[in-house]
């Protein structure tokens, strides 16, 4: 029997101490009337049999060579990282319930929290949320309780977010009341644009959600967008790429006053792709918001003898506690993708973060560089980009991504699906995890198949 | 220590992915990082050996007996996590088009299978990421049946008082007032009370059977009833599905919308909280509003299921798949169940929680539904034991991880004083549920001769008992540079 290990002599020794002739007759107190036959359920496999049918499965899905981004990125992971964090201590430990039998994991929390306060500039991190898009969820309806200003209800969200981001977030917020309005992007530069977020000026607004890097991968006017936001009373929701905060500007020192709230995906921190899940959603705030936050959230305290210890804190914002009035629901979060994005930041630290990066900034703007050579290959947009970009095709972007994909690369994602006025075009993102024969390789089938391979170069690199 | 100490400028070379000298953007200054983050700046070995001596502070499944109730703390098999780590499945992008490869979504749909066997519903959507985001799609999914029907009188959830916590702030997160009912002497609803407050302005019912009591809820079908002729709708909290894997399905109780929890009943891990992941089940009337995505099958390709394909669906909880790699270990694991697997887990869950009760009972331990048949868990309260020796349910707790013990789930449900909600799961050994008897006759002992030692409890971990009304009136929750740890 798979993980039982009773014995026959257990199993009678056991129904004798209970006084049952056998084990049905545990189930006595549910009606007969709701016993149900046996499943309709293939009989178990052996775990050989099931390695072998993983295999089977595992390789159907193969070695892509990936060049798309769009919310979920390949960076390398160093081999430590899931070392560690399956140790069985972390891997098969529950929320730290018992404080003084599980330091470890509460430590590691204080940690990721404060790496995170660091990297966003933030005063506090909660223990994280289930992913980005739940996270912004959250963050809303945290702005919502947070801004005493502001009684509507009304957030602000550009068009430039993540599509599935906004989809998250409106399953989940409107249920509560809250309505979202939609700032479109400028179609010149690809992200928000200022005189539609400005037509709102002196409306009644709870809060302005901003995306850096947008969905398009484009820098948006951060700076002016939280001022505005401030000057008409409306808090700010920051939406970054944890990673490319090792390059950019980090959301506590944004405008005069810095963002409010600030969230995001943390699986670039060392969370492989793995079709979507099990990622992290991660929230930030400043110290005037903590008890607005929802999520399990780590203090430092002392014990007894007064020596030094971790506690799970501010429980009363909870639902364990709280029920009905609690900030969320959320009980169990993302505690393992936690542990190994702190293992990350820490073997990483501060100058891995940046090269990987920056060698991501780089690739996708040598691929982006390349690929505009080939006549009728153009970028939609003309803003400055972090390592994501809008190309647009001479033809077809579902067609050219089939035909790339035939040679097992996965060249882009397309657009159109989100934003039908992106017809033919491609979002491309090129990580650190390519090389040069990567990139001229994705050329080279590119080039074939625009007819162009003369133009169809690798340009070298910078 | 924190790593944070450990930290010297310059000490990692970041072999890891290379250097970049003299990197320049095209990017104007005002967007650019000012001054480093101020991440660690320590060896590979430093990372390593630091968060490997933290691991051993940790009580975990592997380590220790961990019966902790409501949360089905059992063995985390290791081949479901080695296998959901193939490269073929770690390195697959969500956005990679179906023609890609099919390996992925066949695991996908075979489980969504398997799980729609198992509850007896209709269907399954296996996007929530955790309890309390099934709990929110379940209710979200009953507004929306509602509102389909132009039934919008109806404001009210009903919840025993018994329910988790989950339970009711996940019905206020859909805008659902709350209306508690009360549970009777024997562990089961107050059918009056519940008769007396259902109406049309009655929503729906959530209902955790076996509930955290312990008990299994006899009066399941009069209570579908009821509820079912007002109008309602019944959501199961799938929290307690291992003591009844296999033997009684939801589906067949009544219920019209499901959750289960994959990390407690099949067995993913817990992780040091989450990730979990909370699939959705429901019967044919709401079928239409189930979270997306969703596989379909036609024979011969695989798909996914969308806006497009279910535009009345309540929409996405995700940016992709919910906690996918966690679903693919719950099918690894499902899988090596199989059919009579499934049926084992419940009758061993329970065996082991009726031997444990009968035990302890013999030990003079006193029992909550005494009379009642335990199912994959049960109450012992302590109520007597404080009033008499002044050791309280947390005091024995403590003791308890001084004896090696993770302790039970302490003051929940929050109906029984000085409780101890015991879940030992089907994976331990009936000596370790005689070890764990032992040890709490000791404490008894303990509490009787040596009160000081219990209520000073613990002794022998890294650290004694903590301050948690400082951690919340000195509020630290980031470390700053120059701070004692």
């Amino acid at each position: 029997m798979p993980f039982i290990p009773h014995t026959t002599d257990d199993i009678e020794h056991m129904l004798k101490t209970i006084g049952v002739a056998d084990i049905n007759a545990l189930f006595d107190e549910i009606p007969e009337s709701l016993r149900c036959p046996p499943l309709d359920i293939a009989a178990g496999l052996s775990e050989q049999e099931i390695v072998r049918l993983m295999h089977e499965r595992a390789n159907e899905d193969g070695q892509t060579l990936n060049f798309a981004g769009a919310g979920a990125y390949e960076h390398h992971i160093p081999a430590a990282i899931w070392e560690v964090t399956t140790r069985g201590e972390f891997y098969s430990a529950y929320t730290p319930y018992q404080a003084e039998a599980s330091q470890g994991t509460l430590q590691l929390l204080y940690e990721f929290q404060t790496m995170m306060t660091r990297l966003t500039g933030m005063d506090v991190s909660n223990a994280s949320l289930y992913d980005g898009a739940s996270a912004l969820a959250e963050a809303v309806l945290m702005s919502v309780r947070a801004n005493r200003k502001s009684k509507s209800k009304v957030i602000l969200m550009p068009t430039s977010l993540h599509p599935h981001y906004r989809a998250v977030v409106k399953t989940i917020v409107t249920q509560q009341g809250i309505t979202m309005q939609d700032i479109d992007y400028d179609p010149a530069t690809g992200t928000t644009d200022l005189d539609k977020l400005m037509a709102h000026a002196g409306e009644d607004i709870a809060a302005v959600v901003i995306p850096q890097p947008n969905f398009f991968g484009g820098i948006e006017p951060v700076n002016e967008m939280v001022n505005w936001a401030h000057e008409n009373k409306a808090l700010a929701i920051a939406v970054v790429n944890p990673m490319s905060l090792g390059v950019l500007n980090a959301p506590g020192d944004w405008g005069q006053t810095g963002a409010d709230i600030v969230c995001g995906e943390g699986q670039p921190l060392g969370i492989p792709l793995a079709s979507g899940g099990a990622y992290l959603g991660f929230l930030c705030c400043q110290q005037s918001y903590v008890r607005q936050m929802p999520g399990r959230i780590i203090g430092k305290t002392v014990d007894l003898d007064g020596k030094p210890g971790y506690t799970l804190t501010l429980q009363a914002r909870e639902q364990h506690i709280r029920r009905s009035k609690a900030t969320s629901n959320i009980c169990t979060n993302q505690g393992l993708m936690v542990t190994a994005a702190t293992i990350y930041m820490s073997i990483m630290g501060d100058a891995g973060v940046n090269s990987a990066a920056t060698q991501s900034y780089q690739n996708t703007h040598q691929l982006v560089a390349s690929m505009t050579d080939i006549p009728g290959v153009e970028r939609v947009f003309d803003s400055p980009f972090f390592h994501e970009a809008v190309i647009k095709l001479p033809s077809s972007a579902a067609r050219y991504l089939r035909s790339m994909g035939a040679h097992n690369i996965l060249a882009g994602i397309s657009l159109e699906q989100w934003y039908p006025e992106l017809k033919d075009c491609v979002l491309v993102c090129a990580t650190e995890t390519k090389n040069q024969a990567d990139l001229e390789k994705y050329m080279s089938h590119m080039g074939r198949l625009f007819d162009a391979p003369l133009a169809c170069q690798l340009r070298p690199s910078f | 220590m924190l790593i944070f100490e450990q930290s010297r400028l310059g000490r990692n070379p970041k072999h890891q992915v290379g250097a970049v000298e003299g990197a320049n953007y095209e990017i104007p200054e005002e967007f650019l990082r000012k001054q480093p983050a101020g991440l660690p700046d320590v060896s590979e070995l430093q990372a390593v050996r630091h968060y490997t001596l933290l691991s051993q502070k940790n009580f975990s499944i592997d380590t220790h007996f961990y019966p902790l109730g409501s949360c089905t703390m059992k063995y985390n098999p290791r081949a479901c996590n080695t296998l959901a780590n193939l490269p073929g499945i770690t390195s697959r992008h969500p956005f990679t088009p179906p023609d890609m490869g099919q390996g992925f979504m066949a695991c996908m749909y075979d489980l969504q299978n398997m799980l729609r066997e198992v509850t007896g519903m209709s269907a399954i959507s296996l996007a929530p990421a955790a309890g309390a985001q099934g709990e929110f799609a379940g209710v979200a999914m009953i507004r929306a049946y509602h509102d389909a029907n132009n039934d919008t009188e109806r404001c009210e959830i009903l919840v025993p008082d018994a329910a988790h916590g989950t339970n009711p702030a996940s019905a206020v997160m859909c805008g659902y007032k709350v209306k508690e009912i009360p549970t009777n002497s024997e562990g089961d609803v107050d059918l009056d009370a519940l008769k007396s407050v259902v109406g049309p302005q009655t929503a729906g019912i959530m209902l955790t059977n076996p509930s955290t009591l312990g008990v299994f809820e006899r009066q399941i079908e009069e209570i579908a009833r009821v509820v079912h002729e007002a109008g309602g709708l019944l959501y199961y909290d799938g929290a307690n599905l291992n003591a009844i894997l296999g033997k009684v399905r939801p589906g067949d109780m009544g219920f019209d919308v499901i959750h289960l929890n994959l990390h407690k009943t099949f067995s993913t891990p817990h992780g040091g909280g989450g990730p979990g992941a909370g699939p959705v089940g429901v019967s044919e009337r709401l079928k239409p509003y189930l979270p997306i995505p969703m596989v379909a099958y036609d024979g011969d390709d695989y798909s996914w299921v969308t806006e497009k394909e279910l535009p009345t669906t309540i929409g996405r909880l995700s940016a992709f798949m919910g906690n996918a790699s966690i679903l693919m270990r719950a099918y690894i694991y499902a899988k090596m169940l199989g059919n009579d697997g499934m049926a084992r887990i419940a009758e061993f869950s329970t065996l082991n929680a009726n031997y444990l009760m009968t035990r302890l009972d013999e030990a003079g331990f006193e029992m909550a539904f005494k009379n009642r048949r335990a199912t994959h868990e049960f109450i012992v309260t302590l109520k007597q034991v404080a009033k008499t020796m002044g050791v309280n349910t947390m005091d024995f707790a403590k003791r308890m991880l001084d004896y090696g013990v993770h302790a039970p789930t302490t003051y929940f449900p929050l109906l029984i004083a000085e409780c101890l909600l015991i879940e030992p799961t089907e994976t331990e050994t009936r000596e370790t549920l005689d070890d764990f008897v032992e040890v709490l006759k000791k404490i008894l002992k303990e509490a009787e001769h040596t009160p000081d030692l219990v209520t000073q409890a613990p002794h022998t971990l890294p650290v004694k008992r903590l301050d948690d009304v400082r951690a919340v009136r000195q509020l630290d929750v980031a470390w700053k540079e120059g701070e004692e740890s």
